[in-house]
Order: C-alpha cells, then sequence, then structure tokens
C-alpha cells in the first residue's frame, strides 16, 4: 500500500526503510493534526519519539481541528514608520526621523517593538564604541548623560600559547587600534538611546515581538504583526489565547540584529542575497566580573589570539577594563562558526581561556555577575546583500555593517539607522509619494549608504577576515593584515572570498578528535548552566518550543549520526540535548527553550540547517543589564 | 456594589539572580528586570473577571513606589483596570517602607474610594511578607478571605475558599473585604499591545502618602542579637513588650 507519508515522517523513510506502523500512520492522516507520537517500524523495536516540534509555523492551524472557530482576526493600527527591534540601528533611526520631523515641523507616527522586557535587556556587545555616529546624531550626547564613561586609556594585544603571551605593538593605523573610543556596557547605551527616543515621541513597545511580516497585495511590506500569546506547549489554544496585533506602516524597517529571523524570511521573499556571498558569523560570549581593586586599570582594552583556539579556527578574546564605579570588567571570547571539528565547545573555549597566567591573573579574587552570548556578523562587505525592497528596509548588524578587524559595529550600525531615516523622510512625509507599490520602495536608502563612510570602512577591511583562509591560518591572516591593510589600506585591487556557509563546514565526528577540555573550578571557570542562570533568560514554560525543527528525525539521524550532535556543544545555553530514549535502545534530541538566550548561533550553525529558531512570546528571553 | 481597589507591586522579576550591592545596604535594582508581582497579577485578573460578570463596575488599580512603577499600574490597565493610583515614595523612604505602611495608604484610599473590596496578592515574591492584606483588614476593620483560591460573589456576602495548611476552608464574609489571592485562583490574561496602546489614555492620578495622612515611616532601628533564650524573655521584660 502506497500511503501518503506526512512530512513529519519523510525524513525517516529515507533512513529506516522499515515499514511503519500503519495505525498511527492512518491516526495522524485522519486529524489532519500532529501526533504527540511518532512511531518507527519493526527494526527500531518500537521505539516512540516523543514529538519535539509543535510551532504553528510548521504545523500551521488552519489545517489543526484544535484551532477550529477560534477567533483569528487581528487589531490593526496604522503608523507612519514602523520599526522592528529596539537595538542600536532601530532606536537611531527612530530618533533620526523624529529629529527631521520636529526640525521640519511635520507631524510623523513612528512605532518601534522590541521583544525584550525592557530596552537593552537583549543587548550584548563588548563593547568599545566608536563615538562617530553618535557624534552625528547627538552632538551633545554628554550634556544629555549619555553613559559613556571609560575613554580608552590603554589598548593591548597578545598571541597567547598555553603558557604564556607575546605582546604585540599596537600601530597606529592597524583597524583595532581604540585611540578616541569609549569603552561602553551597550544595554545601558542602547537604554538611555530608547529613553531619548522617547523623550522625542517615539511610541516604543518592549515585550511585544514582531512575529510575522504582512504583505499587501501588490507583494510589497505592509507592516508586521505581533506574536500570538496563550498557545500551549502542544500547539493548541489556552483560555487565555489572544493574538498579535498587526501594525500597518508607508515603510518598515528591521532591525533585528545578527541573523535576524524576520530578515531570514526577507532575504528569500525580495531575493536580496542574490549578488552577495553568504553571511559568516561567529560567536561571542560575555561576562562581567568584579574584580580584586588592585588588579583594576580603568580604560586598558586587552585582546588576545591563539590559544586556546588552533591556528585554523578564528576566534579571540577581549578584555575591558571599565570605569563606572565599581572594579568592573567585560571580558569575553569570540569564535568564527565556520569551525570545522564538530567537537569544538565555544563556551569551554571561553572558560579554559580564562585560566591563562595572564588573564586568571586580573580574574583571581573576583566575582562573576553577568554571562550572556551572540552570535555577530563576520562578512563584512563581501556579504552585503540588497537592503531595501517595496515597503522595507534592512538596517543595522541585520544585514551585518560590523567592521570585522576592528571588531566595532555599534557605530556603523546607527549610521545605518541615520541613513535609513533621512531617506524615508521625505518620501514619507510627501502629499503625494508617487510609489509604484502600497508599500514604499525607498532605493535612495542603500544609494546614501553606499556614499557613507560605512561603505568606505567596509571596503578597506574587506579582505582581513577573508584572509584567514590559508594553509598559517591565524599568522597568516596576521601577516595579510600587516602588509595590505598597514600600508595599502585596502586598496588593493582583488577581492578575497570566504569559505560558504558556516553551517557546511563542520567536518564528520569521525574525522576530527574530540577535544579534552579541562573541569570547571567554580572559582574562574564555571559549568554551563549556572552560566545560564546569571543571564536570568526565562520563558512562558507552556508554549511551542520557538527553536523549531522542519524534520524532527533529522537531529538523530544527521546530526547526531554524523556530527556527533553539535548542537550540544555550540549552544551557550545548554538548550539542545541529546538523552537516551525512556524506552529501549536510542537517543532522541531534547530542546530546552526556556534556557535559550536568543543568541541565534544555532540556526546559523546547523549542519543539516534544520533548525528554524522563531521569535517565542514577547519579554521571554535573556535579561541582560548592561552587557 | 461599585469599586474595587487592586494593589500591584513592581517587583525584581523572578527569573533574575539577585546581586547583594557591595556596600550591603539592599540588592542591586538598577537596570535590573522588574516585573509585576506574579500574586497581584492573579488579584488584578480576579478583579477584572468580576467587573466583566458585571459583579462591580470600576476597577481601580494602586501601587506605591518611585516613578517607575507606572509601568506596573499600565500594564494592569492594560488587563483590564479602569483607573489607576501611584502613590509616590522614592528613594531612601521607597526602602524603608513595609508592610504596615502600605496598609495604611491602603486602608486610607479604600475609605476614600468608597471601594467595596480591597484585592491584593497574598505575598510579594521580593520580601514574602504576607501581612499586607491582613493588616490591611485590620485597619479598617473589615473582615478578611486572605490566600483565596476560589471567590464567589453572593449578594452582599463573599464566598471564599481558602487554601489553608489543613486543605481547603471555606468562609462566608460580608462586604467591604479585604481578599488575597492565591496561586490557584485563576490565570492572568496577557496584557496585549492593543490594550497596553488604549492604556496609555487611561488615567493614572498621582499622589503623596502625607496626602492621605500616612506619616514617613519610622526609621527602623538596629536589632540585637541575643545569646540564649533566657537572654531574649529577659531583654523583652525589659522593654515592656511582655
Amino acid at each position: 500500500t502506497v500511503c501518503t507519508v506526512p512530512s513529519a515522517l519523510t525524513g525517516s523513510a529515507l533512513f529506516f526503510a522499515a515499514q511503519r506502523c500503519i495505525r498511527a500512520l492512518k491516526t495522524v492522516q485522519a486529524e489532519h493534526a500532529p501526533s504527540q507520537h511518532y512511531t518507527w517500524g519493526r527494526n527500531c523495536s518500537s521505539a516512540v519519539m516523543p514529538r519535539i516540534t509543535s510551532h504553528y509555523t510548521i504545523f500551521p492551524r488552519d489545517k489543526d481541528p484544535r484551532w477550529e472557530g477560534v477567533e483569528m482576526e487581528r487589531f490593526a493600527d496604522e503608523a507612519d514608520v514602523v520599526i522592528v527591534g529596539g537595538g542600536p540601528a532601530g532606536l537611531s533611526a527612530a530618533i533620526r526621523l523624529k529629529q527631521l520631523a520636529k526640525e521640519q515641523e511635520k507631524e510623523l507616527r513612528v512605532c518601534l517593538v522590541e521583544k525584550a522586557s525592557q530596552i537593552g535587556a537583549h543587548t550584548l556587545s563588548g563593547a568599545c564604541l566608536e563615538p562617530s555616529a553618535l557624534n552625528e546624531l547627538f552632538p551633545d550626547w554628554k550634556e544629555r548623560g549619555a553613559p559613556l564613561n571609560t575613554p580608552v586609556t590603554e589598548d593591548l594585544f597578545s598571541i597567547l600559547t598555553e603558557k604564556y603571551r607575546i605582546p604585540v605593538p599596537m600601530l597606529p593605523g592597524l583597524p583595532m587600534n581604540n585611540h578616541g573610543n569609549y569603552i561602553v556596557r551597550l544595554g545601558h547605551f542602547v537604554h538611555w538611546l530608547g529613553e531619548q527616543a522617547e523623550e522625542l515621541g517615539v511610541e516604543i513597545y518592549p515585550g511585544y515581538a514582531a512575529a510575522e511580516v504582512l504583505f499587501h497585495e501588490d507583494g510589497s511590506v505592509k507592516g508586521i504583526a505581533t506574536n500570538d500569546v496563550g498557545i500551549a506547549k502542544d500547539g493548541s489554544p489556552k483560555d487565555v489565547f489572544e493574538r498579535g496585533m498587526e501594525l500597518h506602516a508607508k515603510v518598515t524597517l528591521f532591525g533585528e540584529g545578527c541573523h535576524g529571523h524576520l530578515a531570514k524570511q526577507l532575504y528569500r521573499q525580495f531575493n536580496l542575497r542574490e549578488n552577495c556571498e553568504p553571511q559568516t558569523y561567529a560567536i561571542g560570549l560575555k561576562e562581567l566580573w568584579v574584580i580584586d581593586e588592585k588588579k583594576w586599570r580603568p580604560g586598558r582594552v586587552e585582546h588576545s589570539v591563539g590559544w586556546p583556539l588552533n591556528r585554523n579556527t578564528y576566534g579571540g578574546s577581549f578584555l575591558y577594563h571599565l570605569n563606572e564605579g565599581e572594579p568592573l570588567v567585560a571580558l569575553g571570547f569570540v569564535v568564527g562558526l565556520d569551525y570545522t571539528n564538530p567537537y569544538l565547545s565555544p563556551f569551554r573555549e571561553f572558560q579554559r581561556w580564562k585560566h591563562h597566567p595572564f588573564v586568571a591573573k586580573t580574574l583571581e579574587g573576583g566575582d562573576r555577575i553577568a554571562y550572556g552570548a551572540r552570535a555577530l556578523n563576520e562578512g563584512g562587505y563581501q556579504c552585503l546583500p540588497k537592503v531595501t525592497f517595496p515597503g522595507g528596509m534592512l538596517i543595522g548588524c541585520s544585514p551585518g555593517f560590523m567592521n570585522v578587524p576592528k571588531i566595532k559595529g555599534t557605530h556603523t550600525a546607527m549610521k545605518s539607522g541615520m541613513l535609513a531615516a533621512e531617506a524615508i523622510f521625505p518620501k514619507v512625509t510627501a502629499e503625494d509619494p508617487a510609489s509604484e507599490t502600497a508599500g514604499l520602495h525607498i532605493p535612495e536608502y542603500e544609494d546614501n549608504l553606499k556614499k557613507s563612510w560605512i561603505w568606505k570602512e567596509l571596503y578597506a577591511v574587506r579582505n582581513i577576515r577573508p584572509s584567514f583562509h590559508n594553509y598559517f591560518g591565524l599568522y597568516g591572516g596576521m601577516i595579510y593584515t600587516g602588509v595590505f591593510y598597514w600600508i595599502l589600506r585596502g586598496k588593493e585591487p582583488w577581492t578575497l572570498k570566504h569559505a560558504g556557509l558556516d553551517s557546511a563546514q563542520l567536518k564528520p565526528a569521525k574525522e576530527c578528535t574530540p577535544i579534552e577540555y579541562p573541569k570547571p573550578d567554580g572559582k574562574l571557570s564555571f559549568d554551563l548552566l549556572s552560566s545560564v542562570a546569571l543571564s536570568g533568560t526565562n520563558h512562558e514554560g507552556d508554549q511551542p518550543p520557538h527553536l523549531t525543527l522542519k524534520d524532527d528525525s533529522i537531529p538523530v539521524a544527521n546530526n547526531l549520526a554524523i556530527y556527533d550532535g553539535p548542537e550540544q556543544r555550540f549552544c551557550p545555553a545548554g538548550v539542545y540535548e541529546y538523552v537516551p530514549l525512556e524506552t529501549g535502545e536510542g537517543m532522541r534530541l531534547q530542546i530546552n527553550a526556556q534556557n535559550c538566550v536568543h543568541c541565534k548561533t544555532c540556526d546559523i550553525k546547523d549542519p543539516s540547517q534544520n533548525i528554524n529558531w522563531v521569535v517565542p512570546e514577547g519579554s521571554g528571553g535573556p535579561a541582560y543589564n548592561g552587557l | 456594589m461599585s469599586r474595587v481597589l487592586v494593589g500591584v507591586k513592581r517587583v525584581i522579576d523572578y527569573a533574575v539572580k539577585i546581586r547583594v550591592k557591595p556596600d550591603h545596604s539592599g540588592v542591586v535594582t538598577d537596570g535590573v528586570k522588574h516585573s509585576m508581582n506574579p500574586f497581584c497579577e492573579i488579584a488584578v485578573e480576579e478583579a477584572v473577571k468580576l467587573k466583566e460578570k458585571k459583579f462591580i463596575k470600576e476597577v481601580v488599580a494602586v501601587s506605591c513606589g518611585p516613578t517607575q512603577v507606572t509601568e506596573t499600574i499600565r500594564t494592569a490597565l492594560a488587563m483590564g483596570c479602569d483607573r489607576g493610583i501611584h502613590v509616590e515614595v522614592s528613594g531612601k523612604d521607597y526602602e524603608a517602607m513595609g508592610p504596615l505602611q502600605i496598609s495604611k495608604i491602603f486602608a486610607a484610599l479604600a475609605k476614600k474610594e468608597e471601594a467595596s473590596l480591597v484585592i491584593l496578592g497574598k505575598q510579594a515574591i521580593d520580601d514574602d511578607c504576607n501581612q499586607t492584606g491582613q493588616m490591611t483588614a485590620a485597619l479598617l476593620d473589615w473582615p478578611q478571605g486572605t490566600f483565596a483560591s476560589e471567590v464567589t460573589i453572593d449578594g452582599e456576602k463573599v464566598k471564599v475558599v481558602r487554601e489553608i495548611d489543613g486543605g481547603l476552608e471555606t468562609i462566608k464574609i460580608s462586604m467591604p473585604a479585604v481578599l488575597t489571592a492565591d496561586l490557584r485562583l485563576n490565570t492572568p490574561r496577557y496584557a496585549t499591545l492593543p490594550n497596553i496602546m488604549k492604556a496609555k489614555k487611561k488615567k493614572i492620578a498621582n499622589m503623596k502618602p502625607a496626602d492621605l495622612g500616612v506619616d514617613e515611616p519610622p526609621t527602623r532601628l538596629a536589632g540585637v542579637k541575643v545569646e540564649t533564650v533566657d537572654d531574649l524573655v529577659a531583654k523583652l521584660k525589659a522593654n515592656g513588650t511582655i
């Protein structure tokens, strides 16, 4: 008998030629609803795998009998501009729009939605802020009380070996030279930007995530819809179920940060990536420590490369001494997500780096008070997509304007938001927008970007990151930087390519050696779960896991079988665990969605590209305070 | 049967790790994620349900504290309360405030607003005092239905099923009364975005404790440690407590 197999079981069909239990199939077909379990055939001795994914983006509700008769109408409201994401880019765009409106005495309704419970709660960065964009946005930022309290006084760069440190001179002109910059707690800076925006009349709605992009009939973007609330873990509606709200706008700005989930959809919808390389990323993990006063050097910036990573794995560390009253240091570790060894755990690399004598001596006697992680862009110029489309545009780290060797993206993100606002303003306040599509298409934004210092900066450093893809890895890259960047400032006529999709870089586990990580000592290094607790992350427990799998069977069949389950290692929050099945042999994937810190690494690095991160109920996620 | 007063408290979110300030004077609150006390959410939900069932006409959300508590009042308004009252107390006064002072404020407001019911959460998750509801009832000389897991209005009386150590206790009390909400009373609704937008138009009145005739909290005296029970008894006798 040939039976139509629902998509949830197709993966199994490829790997297990056993006959499926016909009754289970018939039940699934009849209900058109995802059953709680699916049974594998005789070969697996009827091992029952509990279903993992129940999100409506994978199992649409219009075919689900549990949703029959549920009111799905949404309340809608109109604004002139809607901005998704309350980070540096989104807030700068909002502020610039309102500044222009004030100057030219025009009315403009700007609404900003942010998934975090408060502005700044999902913000994480080193960070050394280059004040260029801020000086343009608010020349009087000091009088306004912007929290730029720590000017950089010392800049150290080291190559670490297991026991020693080789200092590298920070010559002026090298991209990571920090003269004139400030060490900031970006979360606090973003919070301050939020206050400035509210004062200017921007409507800011933290705790509401943009879950869906809305389209006009002509295919242009109409706005967004916020997340529904009150869906149970199994995907059924709860008593408190309520639909999200639609926010319509003439133009919608998407500033979701690195690897935004709506941006992912928009790339496909409008084919924005046809002329650029696929984006390549890194994961950054960060901690805040209160250290012994005697070790505190406010204004000091330390970066290192080398140990504990091998020369072919891109990455390094940062350690910044803040000057805000107490002896606080912000430190962290970045690992390029194009790494090849599935046994690598960025979290554990970070923890063992802290034991290096040069680092340990600063941290000894100190207390760790915060932890977090986030993916960041490494692609630069080669990976910039088209940033405008009918009805909307992409700003900030979402398209990805980070200057990788400088390790700075905040100033370019802010500038991109400001340029977007300046391109939008005349169109959105015009009597007759003269637009072909219902949602405004404003290609002037992209033109403005190409004429700005963002473009010049990114062009100049475009070859530094790809230069690491050579036999000598890190050292080849450093030599290239020294020769070509320092001398030629990026004027060389060629443009190097990246290695391709990060998710395609992993080698099968059997070709790689497991890495022996030291056990955390509880003083300098710590275990994963206590770190996650420090991020303050939490989600409403009774909701569908927002780490959705296109096919529930692939993790065990592919990720575990071939790559030994790399998601157990690259997730900085312990969301993914392979646990033994309760019945019989075999493993299953357990997703601890509540731990998620919204870093997006899994969506990026999953070798099967089976994980699709979608936004959970608003106000869930980490509760970073000045990270 | 017109008005219900609901108390809401802004507390540090339960998932956040608490950090003691370096000078040991309290816990770090700056920039830390705060939210409405979970039991207060349940209290608001119950009040709004009573309004939807037409037992009462108006729900007033009250909170005491610095400017930030207006966000908490807005959430209560978004859940269905009609208007808010912000009793402003900030800085050192706020840190020194305890259940007795809050109860005095609520008692004064209950009289002023001619409330038939005062509904509070059973306790706040930051201090776990579990005293405000009871003290408010005592100050007003009103009956109290605390640890309520079920509330039914029956004419001029309220039937309250209370969760107590031994199980469940059902009492019938006359109104006006004070109720405190326990966990299983209801499941609070979400404050959705359209309601938050509407809530921005609802009124929040601003006042100080002095406007209600409530004094500054007395400075808290330091405690004394004693070695034995006999010492304790002697000390209590000496200052006239027993």
